[in-house]
């Protein structure tokens, strides 16, 4: 299943993206590569979603280019995605996950153990059999996050994904995420939420207005932000 | 079936010339389901996930072929099967099978049509998922059908109630033939024409019944499997 292909490193060049006449997105560059997790942050429409949405290749920029691993190619090899709200397939939970690992090239005999093995992982073990559309927002989420980690990627980009759950879910969330950046997992997830920044980054993007303000370790951005967005968004003030 | 009987002796009787009508025309109905959610749904789903010059206009001509004569497909039919036609070799006009295959292009574009909608409607929930998880063409089309299959049982159903329903197709290239290609319909017309008005209310009523029993079929597999699939 491991394909030769890599798509890191994941390296946005001069990027743009302009829906109509409003820009989402302003002359980004940036490079992804592997180590700690980062987090892109930022307030509510500063082009946290646009932005990891390209990385993955699900929109094409207006402007500038992208390259997986030095490819143009958007086809996703060997990353994954977890959106705030994951659609689950009409099935059962565990046909969730052996459906992302058939996609993934996986075969047909290896996938149940594997699948078993996910569900495990993400603490699903004993609803694997329950239809995935009535499972609770948190465990919808940690079932994405099962999905997402069949593809075997090198990174993983998550949009907010805990933004609508309560503490506990939370927790299990970041845990999951956590040991999957420890396996070597690539991390890149959107946050608004500060103390989530604390808890998981390695490094932080801070993103106003569509544009790349600030890229700096964890401590440093919250300690020494260098700019003025960036000091009044961790001011509490609001950022428009 | 003598006609002084009325309908309501004739099930109770268990009249086999009764029983052979009702047998045909929900066998006819059904194979013309059938062959048309074969052919029809995929259609259905190509035409909601591809885009190309003269969608809309196909999409539109769809959706107004939903309500295609039955009479005029019967003379289409008839036209194309008959001994001098381009398809007169088949040799099957008057014949069950000219009747499968007239209620199949009746049907078709109601199942194609609604197939096509329901199937773009769940490809605006999944899209971003299955490009995430890098679904190719094929693998859409399956997943997206299988994920819809309670709610394309609505468009079968909507297949079944017009082929059971109409009267002209089947007339016209199966010709009424008794004990061979008679219908429920056809029988109804036949005999409202020759003035039996009871026998032809009571086969009405048949076939309101059983319409009705497949619906409630339906709607019942439908809330069942909803609950154990979300």
């Amino acid at each position: 299943m491991r394909a030769p292909v890599t798509d890191l490193p994941l390296v946005l060049d001069g990027v743009a993206l302009q829906a109509g006449a409003t820009i989402l997105l302003n002359d980004i560059s940036l490079t992804i590569a592997p180590g700690v997790p980062t987090l892109i942050v930022g307030p509510n429409g500063s082009g946290k979603t646009s932005l990891l949405r390209l990385c993955m290749g699900l929109s094409a920029p207006t402007g500038g280019r992208i390259t997986w691993g030095g490819r143009t190619d958007p086809a996703p090899t060997r990353r994954a995605f977890v959106f705030q709200r994951p659609v689950m397939l009409r099935r059962a939970a565990s046909a969730n996950v052996t459906y992302a690992l058939a996609q993934a090239g996986m075969p047909r005999s290896q996938r149940p153990s594997r699948a078993a093995a996910l569900l495990q992982r993400v603490g699903l073990a004993d609803l694997a059999h329950r239809p995935a559309r009535l499972l609770s927002g948190g465990e919808q989420q940690r079932l994405a996050l099962a999905r997402a980690l069949a593809r075997d990627p090198e990174i993983l980009l998550l949009d907010e994904p805990t933004a609508n759950l309560d503490p506990a879910a939370t927790r299990a969330v970041e845990e999951i995420v956590m040991s999957a950046a420890q396996s070597g997992i690539k991390i890149v997830m959107a946050s608004h939420d500060l103390g989530q920044v604390r808890r998981l980054a390695g490094e932080v993007i801070f993103l106003a207005r569509g544009t790349l303000c600030e890229r700096a370790a964890t401590n440093d951005f919250l300690d020494r932000p260098s700019t003025q967005e960036a000091r009044a968004f961790l001011r509490g003030d609001l950022v428009v | 079936m003598p006609d002084h009987l009325s309908a309501l002796q004739l099930i109770l009787a268990g009249d086999p010339a009764l029983f052979a009508i009702v047998r045909l025309s929900l066998g006819v109905s059904l194979a013309a389901v059938a062959l048309a959610a074969a052919i029809g749904m995929p259609i259905g789903a190509l035409l909601a996930l591809t885009r190309f010059p003269g969608r809309p206009a196909l999409v539109v001509l769809l959706n107004a072929m939903m309500g295609l004569p039955p009479v005029v497909v019967g003379l289409a039919l008839y036209l194309l099967l008959s001994r001098s036609g381009p398809l007169g070799a088949f040799g099957i006009l008057f014949t069950p099978a000219a009747m499968v295959v007239a209620q199949t292009v009746l049907i078709l574009p109601i199942i194609a049509a609604l197939t096509r909608q329901t199937i773009e409607d769940l490809w605006a929930e999944y899209r971003d998922e299955l490009n995430a998880m890098n679904v190719g063409p094929i693998g859409r089309m399956t997943t997206l059908l299988w994920d819809a299959r309670f709610s394309l049982l609505t468009a079968l159903l909507a297949g079944f109630g017009r082929a059971a329903a109409e009267v002209g197709a089947v007339m016209i290239v199966g010709g009424n033939i008794d004990g061979f290609t008679r219908t429920m319909t056809t029988t109804v017309a036949l005999e409202t024409s020759k003035g039996n008005l009871p026998l032809a209310m009571g086969l009405g009523a048949i076939l309101i019944v059983l319409v009705l029993a497949i619906n409630a079929a339906a709607w019942g597999t439908r809330v069942w499997s909803q609950r154990l699939t979300g």
